[in-house]
């Protein structure tokens, strides 16, 4: 018998996604993946000032901040043919490699750790055992007897008082593998990750003015380097910024990647869910010589179908043919009718709400589930994320990155297979945090000489101001976000946003079936999953957490008049 | 039910002397002050934690974020001991109808006692259908959470003032939560707020079981009372009329004021550049870029970022949100330039000649 499982909220998530699973006979045969929240911030951007777009965009979401700022301010200097200052583009980068060691570390400990670790198991734990067996593996100093009792008699405080965030939880479950002493382990970090995650960020304090959302700028980044000056980046804020990143490298590698391995040590039967789709998305990262010289970037761009890693397919986000969005499933209508797809440069944006009204219990008999877009590569549902742009680099032959994956396989002692999964995409979280630990230390070291020869300039403002700028201009800004593959499409008219299109990478993952009914990513990895008990569906939130999945993100287009936003002039 | 923070403290081993350190920090968060002290003591050891709701609605998760970006306390310790946090779609542990049993049970079970803290706006268009949680509208959800609330914080831009979904034409009518619910809201507006000021807003409430004092657009006098550019240390430079006139230019790299390259410093209120970001790390002035104003409703409308002001009221540091106003930029304050910020005879020529450039260009 097929029963309709419905999970809204999904928690722990940015953003607000409902899931309807069906399962049959203890197994997932079918998922429906809606976005219910839309915000309209397209339709906000018309006729504004395209060097304001990216304090508007960042707004898109504030789990990843800086993301779309860096991601806004690339599409205008694209479209003006604007070039950034190489120490510019160096602090950039050490910004966004930042932001992935934080995004990724709250990602694992705040937000995907409670799908593994049981924090009612982790009373049971003998703090003694728990302090040798982590010891076993990590030079973390508070690793010690005396701190995890001291954890544990936290646990039981709180515990008694109610629970608080942790009420209501699948605890005791039979899907929990851990050992309480590894439970113990896991809730004494989620403590400390709490604790360290607001030192990085401060990397973006001192850069951008605060986290979260630090400032960008069109034609390189705000603050300015004078050594001799104590209003400017000096050697006390340089002296910060490293010791930041010295701590954050001990936590990443003492405490997060130790974690990660021996979580996934007891959960290897997940190497065999929630596969998914076959197809991989990058638009590779961390420019090292400039934002169009993309072979020199340290992640490839590029495609990869049928996990062929012996392929690298070139991808050209200007291109027409190549990536298109879809509404087959989605509250919206095109005028080409249901089941085209168009690309971002002539999208249509006319929403249609046609789900039932609320409140309501079900989706199921709607055509229709969700806010979100269907975007697809040369009609190809695609992954994006961290799997997706490690599979991408391994097969174009990065080295740095073939050496961190096989030492994480080998640490596992599972085949490059193993990452085509639920553990496979977590796994992938933590060797792309370790990469961009490696690149953030080297970013910074690159910062500190060109600081030293007095090659300090941040900012190019010789397209700065609207005159000098041609009547017409479009171009494209893409970023590898922490959660995977995010462009932003900008058409300039007069000196103002004439259009301006998001793709974002929940969008690619969460969206809705399309016209032909190939499923996304996060509906192909439900399907075929177990689900033990129907009432604490923790299988479910597993795999669709695996994502990271940020609804804000992926959702913020509406036109209430149902035109073609590309045609709109503002007053 | 819940301990009292001091029971909590005990039970973390905690002494008597820590406790009291404790207390003597929150008070100073707080704004008492050192002598506040003994208040502080005597309400965390009568008081159990108090049920508190976090909600989302349209909103990009900043506050929450921001929120844990606290340090004083840090918040691994406000939520283990200071406040029972029953409900936050980002961190708890239940989802589905688990949450949903959570959320129902904190209301049953506090009647008239919980806190209800919101993060983002409601979008009341079209029947509310923009924002679902649980199949629920998000209005519904907030009338119901709001009913039996004891306190209502909003948190953020969004939830104080619409925020970037009401920004022009603002699309699917995202509306404030204070024109919503029949009760007083308390507003803490920020593109996030700032961490500290947010633990310090819950800890006012929490310590002194008081709702602070509100200027008359509901925001905390104790960080919404100053405008940051009367507390920036760039002012300095204003006054002297040294100002950075491009990005990276050489008054930039000397630290010159801002104001020229769009700084909405002069008609913002906040705390940026007193408490600062990210445990006092810096605000954005100091890394070089102007104030986007992101604190004052309508923001987003008050004209392009780097389009510096023409002028604004106000005659330095003894002006407040009350005796002024605020929420205006470059198109509605054209007009009023006759009335310009002048304090002395050198700011009132360089002001003048910032407008004589200004015509030149136009």
């Amino acid at each position: 018998m097929a029963t309709r499982v419905v999970v809204d909220p999904v928690t722990r998530i940015e953003g607000h996604l409902r899931i309807e699973a069906v399962v049959e006979n203890g197994v997932i045969t079918d998922a429906f993946s809606a976005g219910t929240m839309v915000r309209g911030l397209e339709k906000i951007l018309m006729g504004r000032d395209p060097r304001d777009a990216w304090a508007i965009t960042e707004r898109v979401c504030g789990v990843c901040t800086t993301v779309h700022a860096l991601a806004s301010v690339r599409s205008v200097e694209d479209a003006l043919g604007i070039s950034v200052p190489p120490t510019a583009e160096i602090i950039r980068n050490i910004m966004l490699t930042t932001q992935y060691v934080q995004d990724h570390v709250v990602h694992f400990y705040h937000l995907h750790a409670l799908d593994w670790v049981d924090i009612v198991n982790a009373l049971k734990a003998d703090p003694k055992k728990a302090a040798e067996l982590a010891q076993s593996y990590s030079k973390w100093d508070k690793n010690t007897a005396s701190y995890f009792t001291e954890v544990q008699d936290k646990i039981k405080a709180f515990a008694a008082s109610g629970m608080g965030i942790f009420a209501n939880g699948y605890w005791g479950h039979p899907a929990y593998k851990l050992p309480p002493e590894a439970n113990l382990i896991a809730v004494a970090h989620y403590l400390d990750a709490l604790q360290w995650q607001k030192e990085i960020v401060k990397i973006h304090a001192v850069f951008g003015g605060k986290n979260p959302h630090p400032n960008y700028l069109v034609g390189g980044v705000p603050c300015s380097i004078n050594v001799n000056e104590v209003a400017a980046i000096n050697m006390e804020r340089l002296n910060l910024v490293s010791q930041l990143i010295s701590q954050a490298d001990e936590f990443v590698n003492e405490v997060y990647i130790p974690d990660l391995l021996t979580v996934a040590s007891f959960y290897k039967d997940w190497a065999k869910y929630g596969g998914g789709l076959s197809n991989y998305l990058s638009y590779g990262e961390f420019p090292t010589n400039g934002y169009n010289h993309p072979e020199a970037f340290k992640y490839a761009r590029g495609a990869v179908l049928n996990r062929d890693l012996s392929t690298v397919l070139p991808v050209n986000a200007k291109d027409q043919q190549e990536i298109k969005e879809y509404i087959a499933h989605s509250w919206y209508t095109y005028d080409g009718g249901n089941d085209v797809g168009l690309h971002p440069w002539a999208g249509e944006t006319n929403i249609k709400y046609a789900g039932p009204t609320p409140p309501f219990e079900s989706l199921e008999g709607f055509d229709k589930y969700s806010f979100l877009k269907t975007p697809r590569w040369k009609d190809n549902p695609m992954e994006v994320g961290p799997l997706a742009r490690l599979l991408v680099s391994y097969a174009a032959g990065h080295a740095d990155v073939k050496d961190t994956v096989g030492m994480v396989l080998g640490k596992l002692n599972v085949p490059v297979g193993a990452l085509f999964s639920t553990l496979g995409r977590t796994a992938a979280r933590g060797i792309d945090a370790a990469l961009a630990m490696i690149w953030l230390k080297e970013f910074f070291g690159q910062l500190m000489d060109r600081v030293k020869i007095n090659e300090v300039s941040t900012f190019n403002g010789e397209k700065w101001e609207p005159k000098s700028w041609p009547a017409d201009a479009e171009g494209v800004g893409l970023v590898e976000a922490p959660r995977g593959a995010l462009a932003h499409w900008i058409k300039i008219h007069n000196g103002a946003i004439d259009n301006y299109q998001l793709v974002v990478p929940t969008t690619w993952n969460g969206s809705p079936r399309d016209a032909k009914s190939q499923h996304s990513s996060f509906e192909a990895a439900l399907i075929g999953t177990p689900v033990a008990n129907l009432e604490q569906p923790v299988e479910i939130i597993r795999t669709i957490h695996s994502f990271d999945p940020c609804l804000a993100c992926a959702v913020h287009l509406y036109d209430p008049q149902g035109r073609h936003l590309h045609q709109i002039s503002f007053e | 039910m819940g301990d009292t923070i001091w029971q909590s403290m005990q039970k973390k081993g905690y002494s008597r002397r820590d406790f009291l350190q404790f207390c003597s920090a929150a008070a100073v968060v707080a704004g008492l002050g050192k002598s506040g002290a003994a208040q502080v003591v005597s309400a965390f050891e009568k008081k159990e934690k108090p049920a508190v709701l976090w909600m989302h609605f349209q909103e990009c998760t900043c506050c929450s974020e921001s929120f844990i970006r606290a340090s004083h306390p840090i918040v691994a310790d406000a939520l283990l001991d200071v406040l029972s946090l029953n409900y936050t779609e980002t961190l708890m542990a239940a989802s589905g109808f688990q949450a949903e049993k959570s959320l129902n049970d904190t209301i049953q079970n506090n009647k008239g006692k919980y806190i209800v803290l919101v993060e983002g706006a409601v979008p009341t268009k079209d029947g509310g259908v923009y924002c679902m949680v649980g199949g629920k509208t998000a209005e519904s959800i907030l009338q119901t959470v709001a009913a039996d609330a004891a306190a209502i914080v909003a948190w953020g831009s969004c939830a104080s003032n619409g925020c970037v979904q009401a920004a022009k034409p603002n699309p699917t009518g995202a509306t404030p939560i204070s024109k919503l619910v029949n009760k007083p809201v308390i507003n803490v507006p920020g593109c996030p707020p700032i961490a500290d000021v947010m633990m310090s807003v819950v800890t006012h409430l929490l310590v002194l079981g008081q709702v602070p004092e509100l200027d008359n657009q509901g925001r905390p006098k104790e960080f919404y009372g100053r405008r940051v550019h009367d507390t920036c240390y760039r002012r300095a430079n204003y006054d002297a009329g040294l100002f950075v006139e491009s990005f990276d230019d050489e008054n930039a790299r000397k630290g010159y004021c801002l104001y020229k390259m769009g700084c909405k410093g002069p008609v913002t209120y906040n705390a940026c550049s007193v408490v600062r970001w990210n445990e006092g790390t810096s605000y954005p002035i100091q890394s070089g870029h102007g104030c986007i104003g992101c604190s004052e409703a309508g923001f987003w409308d008050n004209g392009p970022l780097y389009q510096h002001l023409t002028s604004f009221p106000g005659f330095g540091i003894e002006s407040t949100a009350d005796t002024i106003g605020t929420a205006v930029g470059v198109a509605t304050l054209a007009g009023v330039a006759a009335h310009a910020v002048v304090t002395n005879i050198r700011k009132r020529s360089v002001i003048a000649e910032v407008h004589a450039e200004d015509q030149k260009e136009s």
